[in-house]
């Protein structure tokens, strides 16, 4: 493997694509800056001019105005100027090739590029290029395929260590369709990283990839077993195109299996946490009961979202303190 | 006659790497091979090839090379790759027929042997489509195809899904004693997978490619081998599970032979790193348990031959995200240097593996070529098994640079190389 194209010279951190690969202490020094953000009493994100004067791209090959929403608001908190673009409405669709449409944004003077793109590596290509013609760029990866969404993964991380403090003692179930899930992906790789000892996924076999072992995960089949005294749940969404088909054969079987609900959730630990990257399908992987009960944080992973987000930006651009 | 195939005299290199002659070449032909320095009665060189310290090989034969004509000109053309063939030292090659429009008429096949002729370099041997467009509906004419040059016929990575038809054609083919060239994958399967099912694509979140997508489709081809009695050639095997299912098929009788592309003898999944998009090949790249059953299978028969598989792929096809890339690995000039390396590392004997690239690959041709014999075709190169080579798009023929050797440092270059008696490339050697 390359030497991490994540970091630069002196360690620090220059892009973020993945949490796989990533330092501890570099994902420590953004969860103790995103705190500085957050107002706990309140649970309100403080405003903070550190971007003052910086443009922030974002740049969306596959739609989604709720992620980017986040990042817009992340960047506009510290009085980033934001420019949004939706690039599968207008250049690609226009035949213009990936890279000539990311030349083309680095010649209108970004200081960054918040990145979405349907393909598993397509902000590696993008972090690669900018660094030969656009070296001051900073690539925040904001979801790409299958493979990582690293700013997601470190809010979970954010409201886990919130919630039950330490990471060493815990264990972490992920519930859902695993085998299409970024969030599933980066998720397991900040829990290793962080030291978690317990991870464990629990899906059909249909939704699971292959290489989880390798991964440092438990996988299971079986939604009680799976989530025996877990500390944490992390639901993940199920697309509607996958609901019915050759994955699965319906919502509702899925749901009487592989759904959330207050009974199933009896053989967690009782203080147990459950969290879901949003936006939720309910009655399909979650119960309303549970998406809106007393074990659900879902919420507060909305406000540390931008807390995170903003500390991951003012790092790339050392403008943190 | 004379001037289309001068008096050439190789002197002093090491015939297939072992012993020293001096070669004498004549109309076209080896017309005799001495001991050095002892003459030959009556012979005028027109040029003398210094050779000492280089390999005298037989030219090399590759079962798979894309020249892209015609259609796909802005990848490659004939002139460029004919140029990377002969500097490669491979002086015969097999093209497959996905071209646009794909080989599948006569005409097609006559301008290109045509151009090919014209060029008078390496000999070009074209793969007919097996079906008309490569679409898996209805037969070519194949009769008329084997006329105008073909030596085969081929979906090449175009699916033939409808299994029936699949059956005709090798019936058909049966029918005249064609061979029928086929890749073993299922074409439903991990169909849109991108890389090998395993661990580094579940990581990665690239769709995978099952090694079931193999060997199903081996199971089918295998049984349609025993109902229709066809030849059948196996291009770019790369799965252990895979190999195994040939050697007991060949164990059995059945009349088939087999080849793997040169660079799976040296990449795994692994070696797609931060999605390189020039490890983006079909059949994808595999484990190392894989890797090492290729290098057995290589060694024990159940592999006949070692292609280059070469692809050219133009930029805009290859810089895109990994998924979406074009798949294809250059390899016309680096696949003698690589099968050299491979044979150092696992310690396979010199004429075994040059077997690998010459007479194995002449046979599944069925074609008296690739040895050095007197009195045999002068297809030659010759090769400087030490010489140190990094390799960079500045060194490199093709018009491709779609490969992830590009900043290696392989040993061993082709210096020179002879088609039919004609020397048609050298690179820093002395002649007189």
């Amino acid at each position: 493997m390359p030497k991490s194209i994540q970091l630069n010279a002196r360690g620090e951190l220059n892009h973020l694509l993945s949490t796989e690969g990533l330092p501890r202490a570099v994902m420590l020094q953004v969860l103790d800056h995103a705190r500085d953000f957050v107002d706990l009493e309140r649970m309100e994100v403080r405003n903070a001019d550190l971007l003052a004067g910086k443009t922030i791209f974002n740049i969306f090959f596959e739609n989604s105005t709720r992620t980017r929403t986040t990042f817009e608001i992340a960047a506009t908190k510290l009085a980033a100027r934001v420019v949004n673009l939706d690039v599968n409405k207008s250049s690609t669709a226009k035949g213009e090739s990936l890279l000539d449409t990311i030349d083309n944004l680095a010649a209108m003077k970004a200081d960054m590029f918040v990145v979405r793109h349907a393909q598993s590596g397509a902000p590696y290509l993008i972090a690669r290029h900018v660094n030969q013609v656009a070296p001051h760029i900073h690539i925040m990866n904001a979801g790409d395929g299958r493979h990582a969404h690293p700013t997601q993964a470190l809010l979970d991380m954010f409201t886990i260590r919130h919630f039950k403090g330490e990471f060493q003692n815990l264990r972490v179930a992920i519930v859902g369709d695993v085998l299409h899930s970024r969030v599933a992906r980066s998720d397991i790789h900040a829990l290793t990283t962080l030291g978690v000892p317990d991870i464990r996924v629990i899906a059909p076999l249909t939704l699971l990839p292959s290489g989880l072992r390798e991964m440092g995960v438990t996988p299971y089949t079986d939604l009680e077993q799976g989530l025996a005294d877990v500390d944490v749940v992390i639901a993940l969404r199920l697309q509607n195109e996958r609901m019915r088909g050759a994955m699965l054969p319906s919502p509702q079987e899925y749901f009487k299996h592989y759904g959330l609900t207050e009974e199933r959730l009896r053989v967690a630990k009782p203080d147990a946490i459950v969290m879901h990257p949003g936006p939720m399908n309910r009655g399909v992987e979650i119960d309303s009961l549970v998406a809106d009960g007393a074990r659900s944080v879902i919420l507060h992973q909305v406000t540390f979202g931008i807390a995170v987000r903003m500390a991951v930006m003012s790092i790339l651009n050392r403008t943190h303190a | 006659m004379s001037q289309s195939f001068p008096n050439i005299l190789i002197r002093g290199g090491l015939v297939l790497g072992t012993e020293a002659r001096d070669v004498y070449i004549a109309g076209g032909s080896i017309r005799a091979m001495t001991a050095p320095g002892a003459g030959l009665a009556g012979f005028e060189p027109m040029h003398t090839l210094e050779a000492e310290g280089l390999w005298v090989l037989p030219g090399l034969i590759d079962l798979s090379a894309r020249l892209r004509e015609p259609g796909f000109e802005y990848k490659a053309t004939l002139e460029s790759e004919m140029r990377a063939a002969i500097a490669g030292g491979v002086t015969r090659l097999v093209c497959p027929p996905d071209t646009d429009p794909p080989l599948d008429e006569p005409g097609l096949v006559e301008m290109l042997k045509h151009r090919a002729r014209l060029l008078a370099q390496a000999h070009v041997h074209p793969l007919g489509a097996l079906t008309a467009g490569l679409k898996g509906e209805q037969l070519t004419e194949m009769a008329e195809l084997t006329e105008a040059g073909c030596v085969g016929f081929s979906q090449s990575t175009h699916p033939l899904v409808d299994t029936q038809v699949l059956f005709r054609a090798m019936q058909y083919a049966k029918t005249f004693d064609y061979t029928v060239w086929a890749y073993a994958r299922d074409p439903w399967l991990g169909a849109s997978g991108v890389a090998h099912s395993g661990p580094t694509a579940g990581r990665m979140g690239l769709p995978g490619v099952p090694v079931a997508n193999e060997t199903i489709r081996l199971y089918t081809l295998f049984e349609l081998v025993r109902q229709t009695g066809v030849r059948l050639h196996l291009c770019r095997l790369s799965s252990a599970a895979g190999l195994e299912l040939v050697r007991k098929a060949k164990a059995e009788g059945l009349p088939i032979t087999a080849d793997v592309a040169v660079h799976h003898l040296h990449m795994t999944d692994l070696d797609i790193g931060d999605y390189d998009s020039n490890c983006r090949v079909d059949p994808p790249f595999r484990s190392q348990r894989d890797r090492e059953a290729i290098a057995l299978a290589l060694q024990d028969g159940t592999l006949d031959a070692i292609c280059s598989d070469h692809s050219p792929v133009d930029d805009d096809a290859k810089q895109l995200p990994f998924g979406e890339a074009e798949p294809g690995v250059i390899g016309l000039e680096l696949l003698l240097p690589l099968t050299m390396a491979w044979a150092r590392d696992h310690k396979v004997a010199l004429e075994k593996t040059l077997a690998l690239l010459t007479t194995g690959p002449a046979r599944i041709l069925k074609r008296d070529a690739g040895e050095i014999r007197e009195g045999g075709q002068a297809d030659l190169c010759l090769y400087a098994p030490q010489e140190p080579w990094l390799i960079t798009a500045d060194t490199l023929h093709t018009q491709g640079r779609n490969t992830p050797f590009i900043g290696r440092e392989l040993e061993g270059r082709v210096k020179a190389t002879l088609v039919d008696g004609r020397l048609v490339y050298r690179q820093g050697l002395t002649t007189t």
